[in-house]
Parts: structure tokens; sequence; C-alpha cells
């Protein structure tokens, strides 16, 4: 993978901060000329987005409401590409991840709200591992690569949850595919309930307890990644499998583990939109994070605070847009895709796009510091 | 004899459903045969059936204003020369991120199928304003079945009259071209100066360039080859199989055609074979549903009954997972597939 250690010998700020930020404006210029195209001033567009995404109280809920699915299925990308995995699974890891929440929540409520809610995460970290295991197994032990594998899985949980909710999980007796209503107390808590118990009056939204784990998940992430043994070991197979292997490494049983990891952070996705939204099981409730989680992850160059900020980044993206959408009537929802997309253009794919335009300034500043040092060495 | 007739009807509607992959899992193989791995067919694709749909709709539309009704047919064909450009056009954008900025190849097929996804409803709602379709387009605005020769006298003639008149018979252009485009890739691949060249910068592009022929050149050709196919492949959904574009229509077509090539292992014929066997799937799966009288069975075969269509679905998946894992053959690919070409020195 192209990541931070592929810098061609540039400075690591110029790697994770100027490139992805100079991408980052380069996907908005194209975005600024769609806009342009579709017959609409991309000024006020970007106004309009900027309102929209946190100009009043409830848009903050909404966005880090959006947040909150980008932080786990970035989270989820990122410890695969860490141990060299391009994961692109999340999608299909978090709808059956949302899956094991829902059975919890529907077959489990005779537990009490306390137990239900780290019962319910564990189901959906299983599940969701559990659809990251089989292409993990294959690829480290078959060598079956992981991203054909992942994008079957993909469809092949669509067509699963589909045949669940039509045939298995229905409410008798409803027309629409969908389970029923988690009791009262098979819900994670709403932010404005929270903030309600500590006396702040806070607007309705979607926004909801899975925000804190999402927070406490990329802590865990970073600890995992940089401060423990095994992910040493994760980094190192991702680095270099061989070198991996003369130290002793299996880089078998990272895949396996990695991937694994990916899949539960991957089915916490399911945690929030099943338990702590939507409180029912439903068709579509993945409605595409899992690929933003990929975009998300790029952005923030696999790191856990690179991803809080990039989730956020699409957050606001995702609420701005929807308020641009009733705004602008030539602009619809669908322009956030498309700056999705061009995100993972430039950031992803061209990243180097625009470093022969940086490489020379870059080159004279280490240069100019080297002399100062020599000078001052001098004196 | 009905049984027959159900037979040839099924045969049917697999050959127009497995049109769309053959298109693009030839394209995927002259890709991927050459070093790119592109799981960017699905937004191609996409992308290519809109810009059909659009580009076909506006012309026959200023063709009816201009009171040409007879030119009609042509709009069909503007519609999938616009189709083919757009497709080549994003097809040469993956190239350069893969070729020319030796760019993840993964992240930038990701990216066109977002992309796609998003852009074809944006403009359709833009420019249409019908909630991202585009508006139906003429009888005339789109491609036909070619009726042959003397299908009308012979198709009360049973079994081969059946045939004729049935399977063979009746298809519109694109249903052809697409069964033309396999013994053609199977020509070109094997055959041809340009197809030696092709497999082996996929396998050894080191040798490629020290034989002096440009790796960047090679990759650059096969990838417009795939957009072209893939174009082709868009326009046949919206212009021929329906006659409009409707949102996200392609519904993991171009994942199932990377399967079939998987399953095909990068080679035309298998290739081929593998996509009609999920096109068949798929016909079965459509005409399975609701098909059985379920009162007087037991709920073990009712349950068995309501999950086959499911179990059939999902069936080309399994198959290329299993496929991948060596417990079905053995699938290799390309050697240097995915791994950009950085000339040393």
């Amino acid at each position: 993978m192209a990541t931070a250690d592929a810098g061609f010998g540039l400075p690591r700020w110029a790697v994770n901060g100027l490139l992805p930020l100079v991408n980052l404006v380069a996907a908005f210029a194209v975005s600024g000329i769609v806009i342009l195209i579709l017959g609409e001033s991309p000024v006020e567009a970007v106004v309009a987005l900027v309102r929209g995404a946190f100009g009043f109280r409830e848009a903050w809920g909404y966005t880090l409401y959006y947040a909150t699915n980008f932080i786990f299925t970035a989270l989820a990308f990122s410890i695969a590409a860490h141990c060299g995995l391009f994961n692109i699974g999340g999608e299909g890891q978090g709808y059956i991840g949302g899956l094991g929440v829902g059975l919890a929540c529907l077959y489990l409520d005779v537990l009490p709200f306390f137990l239900l809610v780290p019962v319910a995460i564990v189901g959906g970290a299983l599940f969701g591992a559990a659809w990251a295991w089989v292409p993990a197994y294959l690829q480290a032990r078959r060598g079956s690569h992981v991203v054909i594998t992942t994008i079957m899985f993909n469809f092949i949980a669509a067509t699963v949850m589909v045949y669940l909710l039509v045939n298995v999980l229905i409410e008798p007796g409803q027309m629409s595919p969908q389970s029923r209503d988690f009791a009262e107390h098979a819900r994670l808590p709403a932010m404005h309930d929270m903030m309600g118990w500590l006396g702040i009056d806070f607007p309705r939204t979607p926004l909801n307890a899975a925000f804190i784990w999402a927070l406490a998940c990329a802590g865990l992430v970073w600890v995992y990644v940089w401060h423990t043994r095994w992910g040493y070991e994760l980094r190192t197979v991702g680095a270099n499998p061989d070198a991996a292997v003369y130290a002793g490494i299996s880089p078998a049983r990272n895949i396996v583990r990695a991937m694994v990891i990916s899949g539960a952070l991957a089915g916490m996705m399911g945690l929030n939109e099943v338990m702590g939204v939507n409180q029912r099981l439903l068709l579509n409730f993945t409605a595409g994070y899992g690929f933003v989680g990929i975009a998300v992850s790029l952005m923030g160059r696999n790191h856990p605070v690179g991803i809080l900020v990039a989730s956020l980044l699409f957050g606001a993206l995702y609420q701005g847009g929807a308020e641009l959408a009733f705004e602008m009537p030539r602009v619809s929802r669908e322009l956030v895709v498309v700056i999705q997309g061009l995100v993972i253009m430039f950031v992803g794919a061209l990243e180097f796009l625009f470093l022969p335009a940086f490489r020379p300034w870059l080159q004279k500043r280490r240069q100019a510091a080297s002399a100062a040092a020599a000078a001052a060495e001098q004196e | 004899m009905e049984q027959f007739g159900f037979f040839i009807l099924l045969l049917d509607a697999t050959l127009r459903v497995s049109v769309p992959l053959v298109l693009a899992a030839i394209a995927g193989l002259f890709s991927e045969r050459s070093g790119i791995v592109d799981i960017g067919l699905e937004g191609k694709m996409l992308g290519g059936a809109f810009a059909a749909a659009a580009a076909s709709y506006v012309c026959s539309e200023r063709l009816a204003a201009a009171g040409l009704e007879g030119l009609l047919p042509a709009a069909a064909w503007v519609g999938l020369a616009a189709a083919v450009s757009w497709s080549v056009l994003l097809a040469l954008l993956h190239g350069v991120a893969s070729i020319r900025y030796h760019g993840n190849q993964i992240v930038s097929g990701v990216a066109i199928n977002i992309l796609m996804s998003g852009l074809t409803v944006l403009l359709g709602i833009a420019w249409f304003s019908q909630g991202g379709r585009t508006p139906q387009l003429p009888p005339g605005g789109r491609f036909r079945p070619v009726v042959w020769p003397g299908a009308e006298a012979v198709a009360e003639v049973p079994i081969l009259g059946h045939l004729y008149s049935e399977l063979l018979s009746g298809h519109n252009v694109l249903v052809y071209l697409a069964f033309l485009a396999v013994p053609l890739a199977f020509w070109v691949v094997y055959r041809t100066r340009f197809g030696l060249r092709l497999r082996a910068v996929g396998e050894n592009p080191e040798a490629v360039d020290t034989a002096g022929i440009s790796v960047a050149g090679m990759r650059y050709r096969a990838v417009i080859v795939c957009g072209a196919l893939c174009g082709v492949a868009g326009a046949y959904l919206s212009t021929a199989q329906s006659a409009a574009f409707i949102k996200d229509m392609t519904a993991g077509k171009g994942f199932i055609a990377l399967a079939a090539l998987v399953f095909g292992k990068w080679r035309p014929v298998p290739t081929l074979l593998a996509c009609l066997l999920f096109g068949f799937l798929d016909a079965v799966a459509a005409r399975l549903q609701g098909s059985f009288d379920l009162e007087a069975t037991t709920p073990l075969v009712r349950a068995l009954v309501d999950a086959a269509p499911f179990v059939i679905e999902a069936l080309p998946y399994a198959l290329v997972v299993l496929l991948l894992a060596g417990f079905v053959g053995r699938a290799i690919a390309p050697k240097a597939s995915g791994i950009p070409y950085v000339k040393s020195g």
C-alpha cells in the first residue's frame, strides 16, 4: 500500500500533511467545476454546505452521527492496511455485524440494559469478525486474494440479509422486510437524553452513545497498533512479510488477527445504526458507509488521529450535503458521493500527482536547512 | 414440447442477461492481462449506461423536433458512441493513475465506482429531474431486435425452427456484438503480435521493456480497449435491454463480470462460459420465485424453496471464493497484475 512509508524521502509533515491537503483542495476544485456544470455557484454551495454542517446545534448532532459510522469503518480499514491488506469488505462486515447486534437486542432482551449493551457490542464484533475471518483465513492459508474475496463477501452478506429479513426476522403481519422494534431498554441512549441527564439542553438528533464508543475504539486502535507487541508484529508483516518471517513473526497469524479486528470494528458501525438509530433490523442500513471508511482512512493516513479529523470532515460533508440539496434545487444529495469519489481518487490513487511541483521547493528547503546547520557548526 | 419451449425461453433469458457480463468480463480481461487490475468495471459500465441513455434521448428529441423521425435509429448509435467515449475517458483516468503515477489500482477502481454512482444520479436529476432516471426513449431511439431472414417462416417447425427463431434470431445488434467479442478477443490475445505483447506485459514487464517495447504504451492500449467494451456493456443496459437509465442499474454486474473473469482464469472462452453460467443462474432465480404451489408441502420443504433463489443468487460469489481458495481448481492471476512498473535506472 502506498502509505506514509512510500514518501520518496520527503519530510513527514509533507507526506502526512501537505500532500493530502493539496489533493483535498484538488478534489474540491473539481467538485466546484461539477457544481458550475450544474448551473449553480460553487461559492454559495460551500457557504450552504458549511452552514448546513455546523451552522446550528442540530447540525452538529447529525455531523457527529455520520462521523461515528466513518470512525468505525475507517479504523477497520486502517488496521487491515497496517498489515498490508486491502479490506474492501467493511460494508458487508458492518452489515453482518449489525445483524449480530440486532439478534442480541431481539432475542436476549431479557437481560437488563447494562448487561445487554456489552452483549450487543460483543455480538456485533463477533459477527463482523466472523465475516472477515473467512477471507482472512483463505488469504493466510490458501493464498486467495483478500480484495476479491471481501468484495464477494459484501454481495453474499447482502443476499443473506435480504433472505433473513424477508423470510425469518420479518415482523409477522408486516409487509416491509424489517424486524419488530427493539424493547425500550434494548436501545443505545441518544445524546439528547444523556445531555438531558446532565441538565444540558441538546436538540434531538440520531447522535447516540455509539459516538463515545467510537472515540474509545480510536484510542484502543492507537494503543494496539503502536504500543503492543501484537501491533508491532502486525506492522512488521505489513511492511515486509519476508523480514517478519526472519524475525519469527507468522504472517498468516497476523493476517487473520488484523482482519478479524478489522471486521469487528466494521461491525460496530452496525451498532450505531441498528441499536443507536433505527432500533430495529432493516435492509441497507449500511448505506455505503463501509466504502466511505476507505476514503476516510486514506485521508487520515491510516492513523486514528487523522481518521478522527477526516471522519469529522466527511460527517460534515454528508450533513452539509443534505442541507445543500434542500437549498439548491439543481444540486442533489449525490453531490456528496461525487466529492467522496474525487477525494478517494486524488488523495488515494493520484497521491503523488502534485509531487513534482513541490519537490524542488522541498529540496531547496532541506538544502537551506543543512547549509544553515553547517554554518552554525563552523561558528 | 411445452417443457422444451420453457427451456428455450430460459436459454433466451440467459443470453440476454449474460450480454453485459460477457462484454465487461472481456473488457476486464484486456486490462488485467496487461497487468492493470480493474475493479472499476462496474463504474465504467454505469457511466456508459448513463451517457448512452442521455445522449440518445437528447438526440432523438432533436431529430423529432426537426421532423426527421426516419433517422431515429441513429440516436441509438449516438448513444453508443457517447457511452464508449465516456467509458474510455474513465479508463484513461484509471490508466493515468495506475501507469503514470504508480497509484494503487484498487483505490483508483473504488474511486471510479463511487464517482459514477454519484455523478450519474447528480447529473440525471439536474438535467432531467426525474429522480435520477433519464426519460423513456422512443421505440426508434434504442437498439431493436434484428429478425433473421426466414425466422417467421420456420417458427412453427419443431425444435430446429424454435431454436432458430427464438434463440438465434430476434436479438439486438449488441447481443451479437458481445458474443462476437469473445472469439475476437481469443484471436487478438493468442494469435496477434499485440496479444503476445499484452500477455508478456502482464507477466513480465521487464522483459517487454528490454525488448524495446513501451510497457506504458501497451498498458494504455489495454485500458482503452477495456473502457470501450465497458461502454458497450453500459449502452446495452440502458438503450437495448431497457429504454432508459435507472439509478444504479448495473447493480453489481461489474463485479459478477469480475468474478466470471477470475472463474474463467483470465482466458476468453472459459470466461464466456462462466458468464453464461452466472447468467443462467440469474435467469433461473428470476423464474423460481413464486413458481411453486406451497400449500401442500411440509415446512422444511417450504423453507428450502424460500431459500433457493437466495442460494442461487449468492452462488456466483461463493463459487469464486471457493475457486480462489483452490477448492475447485486454481485461479492464478497474471503475475505482474496490480504492480506499477517503475523503470529502473
